[in-house]
């Protein structure tokens, strides 16, 4: 049983109407009940029409059969959105104990097409969830091939991170996600997806066993990019409840120096600066002086503490958060630098 | 920048409510109950609801309980599920009518749908998601019937969604992403667990979604869409960091988004309208105090009047 033939015919003009079909014709088709008093008359019209009627009456049957899952195939096939549809397909599917690999076909097909659907994705995650860990390659060849086309889709990564945790499969998600920052180093979907390897894979050791290298990565990725958010947040990620050895890597203190010569945004190379010094940073006399040379209005005494002249340039230099530098600057803790 | 045309948005939800033999209708069919939401609240905010028929509304929304399991589906005859319930729930209120519903057979629906580890599936298929933590402690605090579900072990669920630039995705480990953020920070909030959000962090990663054309996108490097007008807006109002983004550069994009001639708001400048989109649109106006809009509640999204008339009475 084919469910996606009947909908392949329709595509190339030779469909036939459910109601002329030999196989359909002791069903009597059910109309959408409008309720008592119809606040929103929806007028069906054509094959759309007719498909939902039929299927009305199957699913008011509550009929499993091979005609019935065919049904649910056209009717997804120009409804894809449609939750009743795909949630009485399932009961179908598991009355009749089809083979699940064909199922799986046809989601590849349907999926091909509507990859922002939660119910597609949904479905698919049951189908993998029944196939069990045999499956997971092929989801992340899947996925692999939905986040070739949009490296952002949502649903492609949370289905991916599941496949991973539920049926494993880690074994190249490390490459892959460097891959799709060396396509996009702005791509943030790729940057949490790093996160949640380094953290959860369980061959890498974790991120106390990662932080090293990946600092070293990430502060790549700024130097080429300083005005992407991504790995600066990521970075911070890094030592996540670990202030001490934030505060005592000079790793950072040399990005945040190395980025604020340069002519690029700086925005988010201060924004770091100003934690680490909220944190306890003592800063060099270097590190004082790019900052000085950067004050917008020179001509005032500079008696104010470096944190306090960050955020002054900050609210010059982001004007559209004025009000959040500006409210940084009225809460710096009382004893920095 | 131009006004809000409020009595022409007023007119393209009713033509909307009443359209026939349109193509769009047809796909939203089992959407139903969530575009009405939309409508009548956007209706409510504008001050208008009164020019539909209550009655003709509720009796619909009654139309599409599943009377066995108590949940609501999209329309008459289609299957349960939270997101509907809470927008079930949500129309009844905006018309004072819960004494229609049984109530404890639509909070025992929402709560049935707990799992252990304290998520939500948002029907019997086990689909989890921090979207349905949100429909579900929304449904049942709006029926005062949070005693329900283990609320301790919903909220520890939403706090390990949480992630390392303070926002929130779908499953741990999931992305940021504004609109996942809204239902965990509206979750949290309504069930007075905000101590879990890092007030800070959390937005200044929201107030960093505001983009030079003064729209909210919902994650880095996306476009701006007035849909983010309410997620981020919501979250930045329920953390107290509202101010942090240049607000009239905001209702600038929103107003620049609507149709003059036909009513109803786009995701975007000059695309086209929709009810999602009109509702968002007028939703964030409504967070950043326009004139002339009743305001909104962050959490519930609900009028703020029909918010106060559930938990403190008339
Ligand atoms: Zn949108």
């Amino acid at each position: 049983m084919s469910s996606s033939s009947s909908s392949d015919d329709e595509l190339g003009g030779a469909r036939i109407p459910i109601g002329q079909r030999p196989e359909w014709s002791d069903v009597r088709p059910v109309p959408q009940d409008e309720g008592p008093r119809p606040v929103v008359a929806i007028a069906y019209s054509g094959e759309f029409r007719e498909t939902m009627d039929y299927f009305r009456a199957v699913y008011l049957a509550g009929e499993r059969s091979p005609r019935a899952l065919d049904l649910t195939g056209e009717a997804i096939e120009m409804n894809p959105g449609n939750y009743t549809i795909w949630h009485f397909r399932r009961l179908v599917l598991e009355a009749l104990n089809v083979d699940l690999l064909k199922e799986r076909e046809f989601v590849d097909h349907t999926a091909s097409h509507n990859s922002k659907n939660y119910q597609i994705w949904h479905h698919r995650r049951w189908l993998a969830e029944k196939l069990g860990p045999e499956a997971a390659n092929r989801e992340h060849e899947f996925t692999r091939s939905v986040l070739a086309l949009d490296a952002k889709n949502y649903h492609a990564w949370s289905h991916r991170q599941w496949v991973l945790q539920a049926l494993g499969g880690w074994e190249n998600e490390l490459d892959y996600c460097h891959q799709l920052l060396e396509d996009d180093i702005f791509n943030n979907s790729a940057w949490n997806q790093r996160y949640f390897v380094i953290t959860k894979s369980p061959l890498l050791g974790g991120l106390q066993a990662m932080r090293d290298s990946e600092v070293d990565y990430t502060i790549e990725a700024i130097l080429a990019n300083p005005q992407n958010e991504s790995p600066w947040r990521y970075l911070r990620g890094l030592y996540k409840g670990e202030t001490n050895l934030l505060l005592n890597d000079n790793r950072l203190t040399d990005l945040c120096l190395k980025v604020l010569k340069t002519d690029c945004s700086r925005v988010l190379a201060l924004s770091l600066l100003l934690d680490l010094l909220c944190n306890g940073l003592q800063p060099s006399e270097e590190l004082k002086e790019v900052v000085e040379s950067m004050r917008h209005d020179r001509s005032e005494p500079s008696n104010a503490n470096l944190a306090a002249v960050i955020c002054s340039i900050l609210e010059a230099m982001d004007p559209m958060r004025l009000n959040y530098w500006a409210w940084r600057r009225s809460n710096l803790p009382s004893e920095i630098c | 920048m131009g006004e809000l045309e409020a009595e022409k948005h007023v007119q393209y939800i009713l033509s909307v409510e009443k359209r026939k033999d349109d193509f769009e209708s047809l796909l939203m069919e089992h959407l139903r109950i969530n575009g009405a939401y939309w409508g009548l609240t956007t209706l409510d905010l504008l001050r208008k609801i009164e020019a539909v028929d209550s009655d003709e509304v509720v009796s619909w929304v009654m139309s599409c309980q599943d009377q066995d399991c108590g949940g609501f589906g999209g329309n008459v005859g289609h299957d349960a599920h939270l997101h509907y319930t809470l927008s079930a729930v949500q129309i009844l209120l905006l018309f004072d009518r819960l004494d229609i519903l049984d109530i404890d057979k639509v909070s025992d629906y929402v709560a049935g749908l707990q799992n252990e580890d304290g998520s939500f599936s948002g029907d019997i298929w086990g689909e989890v998601d921090t979207r349905f933590s949100y429909c579900a402690i929304c449904c049942l605090s709006l029926l005062h019937r949070l005693d329900k579900i283990n609320a301790e072990k919903a909220v520890d669920y939403i706090v390990s969604c949480k992630n390392l630039d303070g926002g929130f995705g779908s499953i741990p480990g999931g992305e940021s992403h504004s609109g996942q953020i809204f239902c965990c920070v509206g979750a949290l909030a309504i069930t007075g667990s905000l101590h879990h959000v890092d007030r800070d962090l959390l937005g200044w990663w929201l107030c960093e979604r505001q983009c030079k054309d003064g729209g909210l996108n919902g994650r880095p490097e996306k476009l701006a869409d007035v849909c983010y007008s309410w997620w981020v807006l919501s979250s930045l109002t329920m953390i107290d960091r509202v101010h942090w983004i240049d607000r009239e550069k905001l209702a600038a994009f929103i107003l620049n988004c609507q149709d003059r001639e036909n009513g109803g708001i786009s995701d975007r400048p000059d695309n086209a309208v929709d009810v999602f989109h009109t509702y968002f649109g007028v939703a964030g106006l409504s967070l950043l105090e326009y004139p002339g809009l009743k305001p909104i509640d962050p959490a519930y999204a609900l009028p703020v009047d029909v918010v106060n008339r559930i938990f403190f009475g008339k």
